[in-house]
């Protein structure tokens, strides 16, 4: 069938399953945009700002576990997706971004909005292609695809000259991908999984040290079926929110910088960690020669470069995390037979004693309306099946540690390039992605400013989410980071909780706004904004700007040193932290 | 010899941009690069790079995983010190003034190198080799003034059975 270039990519998106594109036309993307009229299975949402359309693909990608497409012209509409790739890359999100060119004759010329985009893109995309050859479009986008959602998952762009878009081409649909340097590994090797298994027996103190890949991975049942299998207690990183049910007993929480006592110790202590599709970041780590320093390690994980890259691991295992634990579950379960799980009573009693004696803590003192409290009640009027997104900084924080996560899925944010005013526009693509379930961003007054323009986009193609600003008129963390390390000298954090007017601005985007100052007022304006559902509802809450995120193991430090916070007396400061 | 110098060979797809993709890893990823070179192979569409790199900061392995990861990245091979033979061309255009040229000319003889352009100030070789005695040649050089240097960077091809096996590139030219 001979059509024209543009036609193709539309009927190799067809093909490929894409249900909804967030892009904003332009000059060189222009001939994508004509078809669209006619051709109805796509669904074109257009954004007000590219870097929008691109988090809106990250949030959908989340929310669905399909791949995100997004669409910018060439020039400033590829640059402004620039954001929204590195942050795909970084943390692993199947996305693929598709820009205009200029025509392939000026390529190169300076021409208007020209941008070397591949160029540009080529460290923080998985893979990404310049489409020279009218003839190659459908294997190009085919192999996008086949790339972005593979492996470890990771944005790939495709980059199209608006004659190459304009040329005749014959559709032909490739059967299978002829990538010869990409095979990924995903089945896990046998006998690494037997001796991981026979670690896991002999371990007095172990940990599941679990991270975003086993919701990439969809392993999630798997990991239940393990943990409960072995008696094996489970840390989740802020990637990982919601693998494993915050209500489970064998649930520590999450480790990490701002990570719960017991999550963040009991890594510390451990004899062994069997690191699930997670990657020994900086964050969770603290200093690396400090971290866990008695324990054995299993490394699991589909990126083969992952393994040993911060910390040398004594199993390393590569596949995919579902196809790992499966087999985990089946020799763990040979080797236990009818005796069960080895008697690991004392360990997990230890545990329990932490989380009893350093829970997480914060004190509602006076009128002072605090960040934590509002993400409780956010939590406490809304079901499991909310999917709760955030930007990035202290009410990230809060969210990751005050909201009870029971489903994969269903927590969205900036993990790895921690990018500021990701949530606004990824909770728009969650929704479009998950129309029936409520989505509920929270944001910070600094985040939501960088984004907000998406409540247009939003309120016009009825994408209905909450946002829950927790405003404190500061950049918050760098402000806390003032606080405590630059001897509470603030410079360039002040923003004005006032300006601009949250309630108004929202209600300009055409969406509800609403206003919390004082704790008795938030019960009920949440409820309210629960039940608005044909527009988006923006709750300004006024937060105490002097609360902070604790624990808190400050930066470069061991995870030894944690500090719990200015809540907990001295006489219980994590100095006297029983080890065991 | 440098024991923090390794040789590898990648086979790569022979597509735009690819020499880019795999310096811009290097440098994102702070690998030092000694020595590039790269040409086509025995297969349509397959191109081989040989790549010195300098290993003292980050460890060989995370060099070959992260390269592995870039989809134009068909197949490494890392040779081992003596497994492999390595090779290298230098041009190098040497100050030759009167009494001086008997002497380079002795040199170039003793190195069996050939000399491929004279003018009345210059003499310039022709010298290929392993890179120490590229080394050793110029170190003699030096003492009559290198005007200019041009080296290609070294290539290699394991010994015997060590090498990308034909299969491979097979897959990877009818791919």
């Amino acid at each position: 069938m001979t059509m024209k270039g543009a036609d193709a990519v539309l009927k190799a998106l067809e093909q490929e399953g894409v249900e909804v594109v967030f892009g904003i036309p332009g000059g060189a993307s222009m001939p994508i945009y004509d078809p669209l009229v006619d051709r109805s299975p796509i669904r074109h949402v257009l954004c007000r700002h590219e870097q929008g359309a691109g988090h809106a693909a990250e949030g959908y990608a989340w929310a669905t576990g399909k791949v995100g497409v997004c669409m910018a012209t060439s020039g400033p509409g590829a640059t402004n997706l620039v954001t929204p790739l590195a942050d795909a890359k970084m943390d692993s999100v199947p996305i693929v971004a598709i820009t205009g060119q200029v025509p392939t004759p000026v390529v190169g010329n300076d021409a208007f909005q020209e941008a070397d985009i591949t160029g540009i893109t080529m460290p923080i995309t998985k893979h990404n292609f310049l489409v020279k050859d009218p003839a190659e479009i459908v294997e190009t986008v085919r192999e996008a695809f086949h790339i972005a959602s593979t492996g470890r998952p990771g944005p790939v762009l495709i980059d199209l000259p608006k004659d190459v878009l304009q040329a005749d081409v014959e559709y032909v649909w490739p059967e299978k991908v002829a990538l010869p340097g990409y095979r990924p590994t995903t089945k896990g090797n046998n006998r690494q999984v037997s001796e991981a298994v026979k670690l896991i027996l002999a371990a007095k103190r172990p940990v599941l040290y679990v991270g975003g890949g086993v919701i990439k991975a969809n392993a999630t049942d798997e990991l239940r079926h393990l943990a409960e299998l072995g008696d094996l207690p489970v840390v989740t990183t802020l990637m990982a929110r919601g693998a494993f049910p915050d209500s489970h007993e064998l649930c520590l929480g999450m480790p990490g910088m701002h990570g719960v006592y017991t999550a963040v110790t009991a890594m510390q202590r451990a004899d062994l960690l069997v690191a699930l599709g997670s990657r020994f970041d900086d964050r969770v780590t603290g200093k690396l020669t400090a971290f866990a320093p008695d324990a054995k390690i299993v490394h699991v994980d589909i990126d083969p470069a992952e393994i040993g890259k911060n910390r040398v691991a004594d199993v390393p295992i590569v596949g995919d995390c579902r196809d790992v634990i499966s087999k985990m579950i089946t020799e763990l379960r040979k080797r236990q037979g009818d005796a069960g799980a080895p008697d690991r009573s004392e360990w997990l009693a230890t545990l329990k004693g932490w989380q009893t004696k350093y829970p997480l803590r914060y004190a509602q003192n006076g009128d002072a309306l605090k960040p934590q409290y509002c993400v409780e009640r956010l939590r406490s009027f809304a079901d499991d099946d909310t999917i709760l997104v955030s930007g990035v900084g202290q009410h990230q924080m809060y969210a990751a540690q005050y909201w009870r996560f029971e489903r994969p899925r269903h927590w969205i944010n900036s993990g790895g390039l921690g990018t500021m005013g990701f949530a606004v526009p990824a909770a728009m693509g969650a929704k479009a992605g998950q129309p029936d379930k409520r989505v509920v961003a929270i944001d910070g007054d600094g985040c939501f400013q960088m984004t907000a323009q998406e409540l247009a986009t939003s309120n016009t193609e009825r994408i209905p989410f909450i946002t829950a600003i927790l405003n404190n008129g500061y950049l918050g963390m760098v402000r806390q980071w003032q606080e405590l390390f630059f001897d509470e000298r603030y410079s360039g954090v002040y923003l004005n909780p006032d300006v601009p007017d949250y309630v108004k601005l929202a209600e300009a985007y055409g969406a509800v706004g609403l206003r919390v100052e004082t704790p008795e007022e938030v019960d009920a304006t949440i409820e309210k904004a629960y039940a608005i559902e044909d527009r988006s509802v923006v709750i300004d809450f006024r937060v105490d700007p002097r609360e902070g995120v604790f624990p808190m193991v400050p930066a470069g430090s061991s995870n030894d040193d944690i500090i719990l916070g200015p809540e907990f007396a001295p006489h219980e400061t994590p100095g006297e932290a029983p080890i065991v | 010899m440098n024991g923090h110098l390794h040789t590898i060979s990648v086979l790569v797809e022979d597509r735009p941009g690819v020499l880019t993709r795999i310096a811009g890893l290097f440098a994102a990823r702070g690998f030092n690069i000694d020595s590039l070179a790269v040409g086509p192979t025995e297969s349509r569409g397959v191109s081989r790079m040989t790549i010195v790199v300098n290993v003292e900061d980050k460890p060989l392995e995370q060099v070959t995983k992260q390269l592995n990861k870039l989809v134009n990245v068909i197949k490494i091979l890392e040779h081992d010190q003596g497994a492999a033979v390595e090779r290298e061309l230098m041009l190098v255009k040497v100050r030759s003034e009167g009494d001086n040229r008997p002497r380079i000319m002795e040199i170039a003889d003793v190195f069996r190198v050939n000399v491929v352009d004279v003018t009345q100030g210059t003499l310039t070789l022709e010298a290929s080799g392993k890179p120490e005695k590229l080394e050793a040649l110029l170190g003699l050089l030096r003492e009559f003034g290198v005007v200019e240097l041009s080296r290609t960077g070294r290539v290699a091809l394991g010994r015997g059975d060590r090498g990308i096996k034909d299969r491979t590139l097979k897959v990877a030219s009818d791919a």
